[in-house]
């Protein structure tokens, strides 16, 4: 009889005990004790009391982990924290806090000022914490599921917003069938290797030849179900939409925590998992790679929506990432790895300074509304320049050095001709932000607009987010030697 | 002469089944219907599962079903008040008329 429930399981399982505890404290609370509009910013309290309590079992993990090495393994291998897991746990937890900080002027301005909003966005997380910490098919499926629910009830959060409802309802459509694919691959997968764990199936699907039908019926089904969650070509068609239709904040926390957190499932699924079977995933990620950064790069060029715009970009910039991916040398994970810590600053800066843009009566959304931003708020105006910049991928910017290790490794292993894309699409990208650069400091507005929504939360997380993009691209050094540690086991 | 039913005509099964689901999520008009699709899919893996947990004499297999089942209530519990919101401001469940979003 083996024994459920330790105190090694209990370690590992704490910070996301303690997220779901605070965020359903949160739902609670809301409803009983503060249901007056002006005590909502109590709430904030509890997302900030949740996300420090989680930081403090990240760091006990990650002081474990650094006397003992290697990994630690729970509940029988079915959640396991590595330092490739607590990475991305930290990616998170930053991500949560940050929309968190934006999301409470941005309600505010769009009367849909909820407390439930803070207790989804820390359920959101721990959904996260599994796809990162997962290792067993069943307990990733369910992780996955609870982060793809949560966002499904935050992108329709404007209710009265049809736009709203309507990216909610094509995003659970449209997610519905990616997970429904990918838990037929995960079927299959179980089908092969007899067991849920993922150390079983990585020795099962070594043992299979290259040729194997079912075997690659299972690994197509799991790489569109992937793909889709990515928000890669061509299974891209839900990102713009959704990404258009949801409120700022939520757009910024899908194009960074999710897509972040489904990458890590990514790299775990095919880098590990499925490493013996490379010649069969590797042409499929090499077609979406190319796909996602021609139809982002060419997409993105036409857009007068800036959300939708930055929803093509990050089409482009998955593209990127699986290029790390498909190299898949020491040089390329840890490429993927300092990409999305730089992806996750960067592009939560941008969204953050769109989200500023938005006041009451003004979506603030369209191109044209970033005219003449340079007199009416410099400090906006150049904090999105940096993070354009590193959009971008110029240095001395943090964008430049994610792309930097990703070129690197293509060469490397020998892609030449996907590195030679990537640059000349890189080239391409710079038209687009530089678009919205024109519009900031050359064109001036047209008509008086009311000031800016800023509080100061938005402005620390302006700060910090902008700070970490500068200080990644000039001292990358010790960044650098984290994403080496993350993945080396 | 009848054929025992193996764990082969199982899977032929599901794979019909996850084709179907996928047809009519792409084809049908009605969001309702698109759900259903959804339902189909879900239920296509529950098959899967079964069928391989029947194979292997194992639990694991209907263990993973009935996760994917409550999965499946969640998703269908927020979906439809979604489909309700959009009624209420658009008055249509059709997917052709919601349609506000495109490039």
């Amino acid at each position: 009889m083996s024994v459920y429930y330790t105190s090694l399981d209990h370690f590992v399982l704490l910070p996301v005990l303690l997220l779901a505890l605070f965020g359903c404290a949160t739902l609670l609370f809301d409803f009983w004790v503060f249901p007056e509009a002006h005590q909502r910013k109590y709430l904030l309290i509890f997302l900030g009391l949740g996300e420090a309590f989680a930081g403090w079992a990240y760091w006990r993990q990650g002081a474990a982990l650094a006397i003992n090495g290697g990994e630690i393994s729970a509940f029988h291998g079915a959640v396991v924290v590595d330092h490739f897991a607590l990475f991305f746990h930290w990616i998170f937890l930053i991500t949560t806090l940050v929309v968190g900080l934006i999301s409470y002027r941005y309600l505010e301005v769009r009367d849909e000022h909820h407390g439930e909003y803070y207790g989804i966005l820390m359920l959101a997380q721990c959904g996260m914490f599994f796809l990162a910490s997962g290792n067993d098919l069943v307990t990733i499926f369910v992780g996955l599921e609870t982060m793809a629910v949560s966002f499904y009830v935050l992108v329709g959060f404007l209710r009265a917003e049809q736009r709203s409802n309507e990216a909610a309802l094509k995003y659970l459509l449209l997610g519905g069938l990616s997970s429904g694919f990918l838990a037929y691959g995960f079927s299959i997968l179980y089908g092969i290797a007899g067991s849920t764990l993922l150390n079983d199936i990585s020795k099962a699907v070594a043992s299979r030849g290259h040729s194997d039908t079912i075997l690659f019926l299972a690994i197509a089904t799991t790489t569109v179900g992937l793909l889709f969650k990515i928000a890669a070509a061509p299974f891209h068609m839900w990102a713009p939409d959704v990404y258009e239709g949801a409120p700022t904040t939520i757009t910024a926390f899908l194009a960074v925590g999710s897509k972040a957190a489904s990458f890590a499932l990514l790299m775990r699924v095919f880098a590990s998992t499925l490493g013996s079977a490379r010649s069969t995933w590797e042409p499929l990620l090499i077609a979406a790679a190319v796909l996602s950064m021609t139809i982002g790069n060419l997409a993105a060029i036409t857009q007068t929506n800036t959300k939708r715009l930055l929803a093509y970009s990050s089409v482009n910039h998955a593209g990127y990432v699986l290029l790390g991916v498909i190299a898949g040398n020491n040089t390329g994970y840890k490429g993927v790895l300092i990409y999305l810590l730089v992806y996750t600053f960067m592009n939560l800066g941008a969204f953050l300074v769109l989200t500023s843009l938005t006041r009451k009566g003004l979506a603030g959304e369209d191109i044209n509304d970033l005219r003449g931003l340079m007199k009416k708020s410099p400090g906006h105006a150049l904090w999105m320049l940096i993070f354009l910049l590193s959009l971008a991928g110029i240095p001395p910017t943090a964008g430049f050095f994610g792309k930097y290790f990703i070129f690197l490794s293509l060469i490397e292993t020998g892609h030449y001709v996907l590195a030679v894309l990537g640059c000349l699409y890189a080239a391409v990208a710079i038209y687009y932000y530089m678009r919205m650069v024109k519009a900031m400091f050359i064109e001036t507005e047209e008509e008086e607009t009311p000031a800016l929504s800023t509080s100061f939360g938005t402005q620390v997380a302006l700060v910090v987010t902008g700070v970490m993009t500068l200080v990644i691209g000039v001292y990358p050094e010790p960044f650098v030697r984290l994403a080496q540690q993350s993945f080396q086991r | 002469m009848l054929h025992p039913i193996t764990t082969e005509h199982y899977l032929v099964l599901s794979a019909a089944l996850l084709l179907i689901g996928t047809v009519g999520i792409l084809l049908r008009r009605n969001a309702v219907v698109v759900m259903m699709s959804l339902e189909l899919i879900l239920n296509a893996v529950n098959i899967n599962l079964v069928a391989f947990g029947k194979h292997l004499q194992q639990l694991n297999g209907q263990v993973f079903a009935i996760f994917i089942i409550t999965v499946a209530v969640a998703e269908a519990a927020v979906g439809l008040g979604i489909l309700i919101a959009v009624f209420r401001n658009k008055e249509t469940v059709l997917v052709d008329e919601i349609d506000l979003l495109k490039w």
